[in-house]
C-alpha cells in the first residue's frame, strides 16, 4: 500500500522534526514514556512545567485534527483485561529500559546509541514473538 | 519560553503520529506481524523520523541549546538487565494492542474507553517500576 508508506514517511519526517526542535531549542529527548514517567514518579519534578507543556501538546493538537476530520481508526481490542496487562506491561518495561519507540527508537538510533539500537531490536523482537504467539494460540489477532 | 516550544513540539509529534498511522494499533501490530501479512508502514516512519534528527544530533557538536542549557549527554554503551527485561516486557506489551506511550496519549480524546484504560494502566506500571529496578540493581543475590 504505497500510499501508506508515504503518509509513514511525512508522518515520520513530522515525528522526527518536532524531536530535532525539542533537542535543538530545548536541549531535549523528545521521549514519550521518559517524559510521562518523570511526572508520574516525582523524578522529573523540577522541569514538570515543560513535561506537562509537551504532553498537553501530544494529546490536545492530534485530538483537535481527529475530531476535525470526524474522527481516526485506532482498531483497538475491546478486551480490557488484555489492555490493561498490554498497559502495565508498557508502563513498567519503558520505564526500566529508560525509553520507548521514541526515546530509544528514533533519539537513540540516529545517534548511533548502542542501548537505543539494542532496546529497539529486542522490542520489536519480543512484539515479533508475542505477535506470532498470539496467532498460534487464538489463531488471530 | 520552554513550555511554548515543548507544547508546539508535543502538537508536531501527536500530528506526526496520526498522518503516519501509527494511532491505528492495527497498522503497529502489522508491522510486528512478520510471519503474517506484514505491513512495512512503520519502518518508513522511523526511517523517516530518524533523519531529521540524524542531522539535528550533527548540528548539536561544538554548539548549546538555542535556550540554553546542555545538550543531554550520551547514556554510555552499558547494556544492562534492566535495559533488556525492560525492552522485553516493553515489547510485549506494545505487541499485545498495538500501542506504545506515545500514540496511547496522541488518541487519548478520541480513542475511546480503551485508549483511556490502557494510559491508566501505564501510568500504574510506571508507579510500580522504581520498585522492580531497585531488585534489578541490587542483582539476584538480594532476590
Amino acid at each position: 500500500m504505497p500510499i501508506d508508506w508515504i503518509m509513514g514517511l511525512i508522518g515520520g519526517l513530522l515525528i522526527g522534526g518536532a524531536a530535532a526542535l525539542f533537542l535543538l531549542v530545548n536541549g531535549r529527548i523528545m521521549g514519550a514514556s521518559g517524559l510521562l514517567g518523570g511526572l508520574v514518579d516525582g523524578s522529573g519534578r523540577s522541569d514538570a512545567g515543560e513535561r506537562l507543556a509537551m504532553i498537553a501538546g501530544l494529546i490536545v493538537v492530534p485530538g483537535v485534527i481527529a475530531l476535525a476530520m470526524g474522527g481516526a481508526q485506532t482498531h483497538l481490542t475491546s478486551n480490557m483485561w488484555l489492555i490493561v496487562v498490554a498497559g502495565v506491561l508498557v508502563g513498567i518495561g519503558t520505564r526500566l529500559a529508560n525509553g520507548c519507540t521514541s526515546g530509544h527508537g528514533v533519539c537513540g538510533i540516529s545517534r548511533l546509541s548502542l542501548r537505543g539500537i539494542i532496546a529497539t531490536l529486542i522490542y520489536i523482537g519480543a512484539g515479533a514473538v508475542t505477535i506470532a504467539a498470539l496467532r498460534s494460540i487464538v489463531g488471530g489477532l | 519560553m520552554r513550555k511554548l516550544v515543548s507544547f508546539l513540539v508535543g502538537g508536531i509529534f501527536g500530528t506526526g503520529l496520526l498522518l503516519s498511522g501509527m494511532t491505528d494499533t492495527a497498522k503497529v501490530q502489522g508491522f510486528l506481524d512478520f510471519f503474517g501479512d506484514w505491513d512495512v508502514t512503520l519502518a518508513f516512519v522511523m526511517g523517516g523520523a530518524i533523519l531529521p534528527m540524524a542531522l539535528a544530533w550533527r548540528w548539536t557538536i561544538g554548539r548549546r541549546p538555542v535556550l540554553g542549557g546542555q545538550f543531554p549527554v550520551q547514556s554510555g554503551t552499558q547494556l544492562d538487565t534492566k535495559l533488556v527485561t525492560g525492552s522485553v516486557l516493553f515489547g510485549m506489551g506494545w505487541a499485545l494492542v498495538g500501542l506504545c506511550p506515545g500514540p496511547a496519549m496522541a488518541s487519548l480524546f478520541w480513542g475511546g474507553l480503551g485508549g483511556i484504560v490502557f494510559v491508566a494502566a501505564m501510568i500504574a506500571g510506571m508507579l510500580v517500576a522504581p520498585a522492580i529496578a531497585k531488585r534489578l540493581d541490587a542483582g539476584p543475590a538480594a532476590r
